[in-house]
């Protein structure tokens, strides 16, 4: 039964949850096809995550094998295919708790970066597991600057063959995942030298363990890189190469190669390699970010309504701790933000998938704006929703510590993306370079790409809205949030000028404006979502109910962007401090108006129990029953602890001096 | 120091290679041999032992935590001499182990809400404990789960058929001798957590368990044969131990984010990354002035906190002299201001701590970084002693009342007089001009009286807003309700305030010259970078203009660059021994890579060359596909 608690809350809805829902999935029949993979995978014990929070790194490690493998049997059994429409369903539905990611993207980069003949060798042993990959370009002492590795492939043309080694210990390959333990095979990256001339960072497919007994081959070091704050399943590994020697054809060569006299044959663009990039940072927004912070917010809120805690009003009884403010403010805006990236995310994947399309047709001009905007806001979302989900976790009180409630793994594992695919701080500099450029360009009446035309309709001015009221116009706050993205971005232009003509070369000058620069491109990207939030809720004309509900979380997206950014929108009195206290009123009355609907705008969602494996978050809201039960289930309950016989029984008795 | 890290008893593989019982079970021997030398070795100053324990442990939490820290204090401060009798030297000398068992699964902060009963029973002279409902059964208490044999149980006491809130009784929960668990007692593990790996959190049961009259600590309440109820005097003496464990939560900020920017700013010291010019090798990363400007502001920040925390140490020593000569009145100042600045620093140490493992890229997310450690360990104190946003509306309390004193014509004293310049302002206008402060961004003292004005609006506007909202008819409890995030930034503007008021203040105390300079460039660095993350603050309340913010930020660059060359040498004032920091990236020798090697060979995965999943899953796979 459900606790009434929660319960209540469904009843007031001011819309329908399942409506919602499919509008979030893309339409019903993507609703249906989810819940058919969820709940198929679901049934399936060898999937389930129940002990999860028990388990060791080596238990981990071999329950993440154990279902990939099992995963294939089970898409064979299904007619899942890799390309069908269920497959992007399938990693929702085992919450990544899988090994051989890494094998996928091993794959993938012999497709983009692989000659036909390269892809015919190895693609088929590689789906048939024949050869497990692995990925390996970060390196112990290099990490996003690529030209920066060490690790070296000489060509020697007698042989036929490239000699790899790592010359020191900086240079060793580190964090790649699969390689710890499972992988056969890797794509190495490495300083090509053939003549003893160095031609830059090239990939090589580098076997290195045997396929008969899996032992490590001559001259590899491998293993696990050791204890992480998350991702216990995966073996993220280490790799030495020691005068390892691969046949000529190892060298992914569709770009580049290297012929039998040693002669370097560069061909075709090399823009492609950016492509792949921002493939990888535009799909992981997703997976690895939004559907967490949904997780995170359905947790938090759910148990926020069976929470209670001291009395509001004398004589009542204990208030729902959502029913105060100050949880409201902390909530809230994470679950409006969860819908802001939700869309954010549609606004990238449609985007991308049209640069696709022209990429196809050999045009290559949306490149620079897909990679800033990719760059941006992977960013921008990762950093965000970090912080989100860490705010869930503390507003549930000490039960959040708990790892019952899911949200310490959640959160372990989020944070991993501020990192992983490029460095924020380091992305967003690189969308900062195309900011200034397009800037640059505007300025002097030159084309800039769709996403910054705002750059050349600079118009100075004041905010115009008179009363609380008028911060709830998208216009308005749309326009506030341009301004100021304008400002940032063309005042660091005018500093790093004044700083080049005042004689400080180019370089330094960059550094010296590179915490303005990374200010401008936040707030470029944050003007974008709000863009994009209110353009979404406009189009849902047709769905009135929605649209209500969709439109306050738009107006809480903005109003608490300004509300925490205040000092960046009153410098140069665009929004007045009258007007400031408007935008902290409106801001506050919002928190009370989305209460309302907060656990059905979670619900929508539509997590089921297990995927969120959370004693605090279940539809049902028995946490406090489930906490008890799982407590139980602890191997800390079920074996005696030698500690009693061995330190706690003399020390009770006093003996321990006779240890 | 020394003493612990040399002695072979307190050597252990690294803790990040083992599972929670086994981290479990290193800690409880460690814990059983710290008890044996600390009496073979005299140490009983409570400060003492404090450092002895941290050193032993690391900083870590550990099982006998609660034991020593609430249970023989409590039997100290709330027993009778004859039950302290009964109870002290067994518990001292370890044959009674307790925990503190107040939390409740469904009631944290709220005492009042607390759900386990004592009823008392005349006939047989005992109470009889009893946990209603699964929201009551006490959850959390350290040491609970595995170690403790008593307990010191909160309950709501029934006597004559009255409730008489919360008492507190000695309850014996597992047998003596074998460990098992009282019949009527249900005892266990809470699951693991985000860190305190070490710590067995407990729940506990109790199905109309019987303990005699004598076990309810009755040195100030109590209950007679016949079942009367005798009541306490004063409780704001229980206010004493929260300001004092509030401070030393403010200490251990201090410490942990000064752990996290020891290792951060040793490793990007020694990380070379990318190319700030062309041509030239790659750079240390902490020449980016990003990295920088990630690192710098919380370098500042922990010695802030270092400042702040041994402030409230001193004050609370001072007036405790006073507090048991009876004399209370300073007692509710520095209880409203510790437990805002329990909050405040917790918080922003919680953030820093973040920041600098963000700050050593893919490496800081390994737990050989030893920052998640750090984090995991430091994170709770958000929550306990008092959840940090509480804690905001508690110090707001005391700051609104303070206005409503100084508008009802009063004068306040201490950290809020700077309310009484309001009513000034109010009273008479034409002074307002000749007040406004010109700040000069160079200098401290004037950054001072920016925080105090900044603060002062803010307290002034949340009390304004909180008026406006009972004018609206509204009762007062949704009025503050609706009016508590102001209250909480007033809050935090003030302890923002004092907290550079009292880094201010330091300054001067400092004689030798070269650490003067340094330390006031770390002291306007804190609280130029405080400014430039709150202009909105600054500027709506015209305290600064435009121009000034651009010079602030302007300044905060500059400060960068002038601490960089000292940057190392000031996480090395820190003095953290290496084994004491636990952290591969931040070693002092900084030779980091070849000892990140070492570390991960040790990892469990490593054990075999081949793991076992290969022979289980990979090879039949291979095979059958």
């Amino acid at each position: 039964s459900v606790n009434p608690d929660l319960a209540s809350e469904r009843q007031t809805a001011s819309f329908s949850v399942e409506k919602l829902t499919a509008w979030l999935d893309g339409g019903a029949e993507h609703t249906r096809l989810r819940r058919a993979v969820v709940k198929a995978i679901e049934c399936d014990p060898v999937f389930s995550r129940e002990n999860q929070y028990f388990q060791s790194q080596n238990e981990r490690y071999e329950a993440a094998v154990r279902k990939a493998v099992h995963l294939q049997k089970k898409m064979h059994e299904m007619g899942w295919s890799e390309n069908g429409p269920e497959f992007k369903y399938i990693y929702r539905a085992v919450s990544g708790d899988i090994a051989f990611l890494l094998h996928r993207i091993f794959m993938r980069s012999i497709s983009v970066l692989g000659s036909d003949k390269q892809i015919a060798k190895w693609i088929p042993l590689a789906s048939q597991y024949r050869v497990i990959g692995s990925y390996a370009q970060t390196e112990l002492g290099h990490g996003t600057y690529l030209q920066g590795l060490e690790t070296t492939a000489v060509f020697d043309i007698a042989t036929q063959e490239f000699i790899l080694n790592t010359p020191k210990i900086s240079a060793m390959k580190w964090w790649p995942g699969d390689m710890g333990r499972s992988a056969t095979h890797t794509v190495a990256f490495a300083q090509l030298y053939v003549h003893g001339k160095c031609y830059g960072v090239h990939p090589f497919i580098v076997q290195i363990r045997s396929l008969q007994d899996h032992s490590l081959c001559p001259g590899v070091t491998a293993g696990d890189i050791g204890p992480k704050m998350n991702y216990e399943h995966i073996d993220n590994g280490y790799l030495m190469l020691q005068n390892v020697r691969i046949p000529r054809e190892n060298m992914l060569n569709k770009f580049c190669e290297v012929q039998p006299d040693g002669t370097y044959v560069r061909r075709g663009s090399q823009k492609i390699n950016y492509f792949t990039m921002t493939t990888v940072r535009i799909s992981l927004i997703s997976d690895e970010v939004v559907i967490p912070l949904m997780k995170a917010c359905t947790i938090a809120i759910r148990y926020s309504v069976v929470r209670r805690q001291s009395k509001l009003k004398p004589g009542e009884q204990e208030a729902k701790i959502l029913d105060y403010q100050t949880q409201q403010e902390k909530l809230l805006p994470q679950l409006a933000a969860a819908y802001a990236f939700h869309f954010i995310n549609s606004f990238l994947q449609e985007l991308f998938d049209r640069g696709y399309r022209e990429i196809q047709r050999k045009n290559f001009d949306m490149l620079p704006e897909l990679h800033a905007l990719s760059s941006g806001f992977k960013a921008m979302v990762t950093q965000y929703s970090t912080s989100g989900v860490e705010i869930c976790l503390r507003a549930c009180g000490g039960h959040g510590y708990s790892s019952l409630s899911g949200l310490p793994s959640l959160y372990t594992k989020i944070l991993a993306s501020c990192i992983y695919e490029g460095e924020n701080t380091i992305l967003f500099l690189q969308t900062a370079r195309f900011l200034i450029k397009s800037f640059m360009a505007a300025s002097t009446g030159q084309p800039v790409p769709p996403s910054v035309t705002y750059l050349a309709a600079v118009k100075p001015g004041k905010c115009p809205a008179k009363n609380e009221l008028d911060f709830l116009r998208p216009d308005i706050y749309t326009e506030a949030y341009q301004h100021t993205a304008v400002r940032l971005i063309s005042s660091t232009a005018a500093k790093l000028q004044d700083l080049i003509q005042s004689g400080v070369k180019k370089h330094n000058a960059w550094n010296q404006c590179t915490v303005q620069l990374v200010q401008a491109a936040k707030a470029h990207c944050h003007y974008i979502s709000v863009k994009n939030f209110a353009e979404t809720v406009e189009k849902l004309e047709t769905k009135a109910g929605i649209q209500k509900i969709m439109k306050h979380l738009c107006d809480l997206f903005a109003l608490h962007g300004i509300f925490s950014n205040a000092g960046v929108f009153l410098y140069d009195g665009y929004i007045s401090g009258a007007q400031m206290d408007m935008v902290t009123a409106a801001y506050l009355d919002l928190l009370a108006i989305i209460r309302k609907d907060a656990v059905p705008l979670v619900d929508a969602f539509d997590f089921t129990d297990k995927s969120l494996n959370s004693a605090l978050g279940s539809y049902d809201g028995q946490v406090y029953q489930r906490l008890y039960e799982w407590a139980q289930k602890s191997p800390t309950n079920k074996q005696m602890s030698p500690a009693y016989e061995k330190y706690l029984k003399p020390l009770l008795h006093n003996t321990l001096s006779k240890l | 120091e020394a003493l612990v890290i040399n002695d072979p008893d307190f050597q252990h593989e690294d803790l990040n290679f083992l599972s929670r019982s086994q981290r479990y079970e290193q800690a409880i021997r460690k814990s059983s041999l710290m008890v044996m030398k600390l009496r073979e070795y005299g140490i009983a100053d409570p400060e003492e032992i404090y450092w002895f324990k941290s050193f032993v442990h690391r900083g870590r939490p550990e099982p006998l935590d609660l034991h020593l820290g609430m249970f023989l204090p409590t039997l100290l401060t709330q027993a009778t001499p004859e039950q302290q009798d009964r109870f002290f030297m067994p518990a001292w000398n370890l044959e009674i182990i307790g925990t503190y068992a107040q939390t409740e699964m469904g009631h944290g902060t709220h005492l009042r809400g607390l759900e386990t009963t004592a009823t008392y029973d005349p006939a047989t002279q005992e109470f009889i404990l009893n946990s209603p409902t699964v929201t009551s059964i006490k959850w959390w208490p350290g040491g609970l789960g595995k170690t403790s044999n008593h307990a010191i149980v909160l309950a709501q006491l029934y006597t004559q058929g009255q409730c008489k809130g919360l008492h507190a009784f000695i309850v014996p929960i597992r047998q003596l001798g074998t460990h098992e668990p009282l019949p009527g007692i249900t005892v266990g593990d809470i699951g693991p957590k985000f860190g305190y790996d070490e710590m067995d959190n407990g729940y506990l049961k109790m199905d109309n368990f019987r303990i005699p009259r004598e076990n309810m600590l009755m040195k100030y309440a109590q209950v007679e044969p016949d079942g009367t109820y005798v009541k306490p005097l004063s409780d704001k003496l229980t206010y004493g131990t929260m300001v004092f464990i509030r401070s030393l939560i403010v200490g251990d900020s201090a410490r942990s984010l000064s752990r996290a920017c020891t290792i951060a700013i040793r490793y990007s010291a020694v990380r070379h990354q990318s190319e700030l010019k062309p041509g030239e090798p790659e750079p240390q990363i902490l020449d980016y002035q990003t990295q920088q400007y990630k690192l710098f502001p919380l370098l500042a920040t922990a010695y802030a906190f270092h400042f702040v925390g041994a402030y409230i140490k001193d004050t609370y020593r001072r007036i405790s002299g006073d507090i048991n000569e009876g004399d209370l009145s300073e007692l509710p100042e520095l209880h409203a201001l510790t437990a805002g600045l329990k909050a405040f620093t917790s918080w922003t140490a919680n953030a820093g701590i973040e920041e600098c493992r963000m700050a050593c890229g893919g490496h800081g997310y390994s737990r050989c970084s030893g920052i998640p450690d750090i984090y995991v360990t430091f994170t709770p104190s958000c929550t306990y002693e008092g959840e940090n946003t509480v804690m905001m509306l508690q110090t707001a309390r005391f700051l609104v009342k303070s206005y409503t004193q100084v508008s009802s014509g009063q004068r306040v004293t201490g950290m809020v007089s700077y309310l009484n310049d309001l009513s000034r302002q109010r009273i008479q206008p034409q002074h307002v001009a000749a007040r406004t402060v010109t700040v000069r961004i160079n200098d401290p003292v004037s950054l001072v009286e920016a925080y105090k004005a900044r603060a002062a609006r803010l307290v002034e506007a949340a009390a304004k807003n909180l008026q406006a909202e009972l004018n609206h008819r509204k009762s007062k409890e949704d009025a503050w309700n609706r009016t508590s995030v102001d209250l909480v930034r007033a809050s935090e503007a003030h302890c923002h305030y004092v907290i550079v008021k009292l880094f201010t203040a330091k300054l001067s105390e400092i004689s030798n010259a070269a650490v003067r300079a340094v330390l006031t460039e770390l002291c306007l660095l804190y609280a130029l970078y405080g400014i430039s993350k709150s202009t909105g603050d600054f500027l709506q309340a015209g305290i600064l203009t435009d121009a000034q913010i651009t010079q602030v930020n302007q300044r905060v660059k500059e400060l960068l660059a002038i601490i960089r060359p000292n940057a190392v040498a000031l996480v090395d004032s820190f003095d953290f021994h290496d084994v004491h920091l636990g952290s591969v990236l931040g070693r002092y020798d900084g030779n980091v890579y070849e000892n990140m090697f070492e570390w991960a060979k040790k990892s469990p995965l490593n054990k075999t060359e081949v793991h076992e999943s290969f022979h289980k899953h990979l090879k039949p796979m291979q095979a059958k596909l």
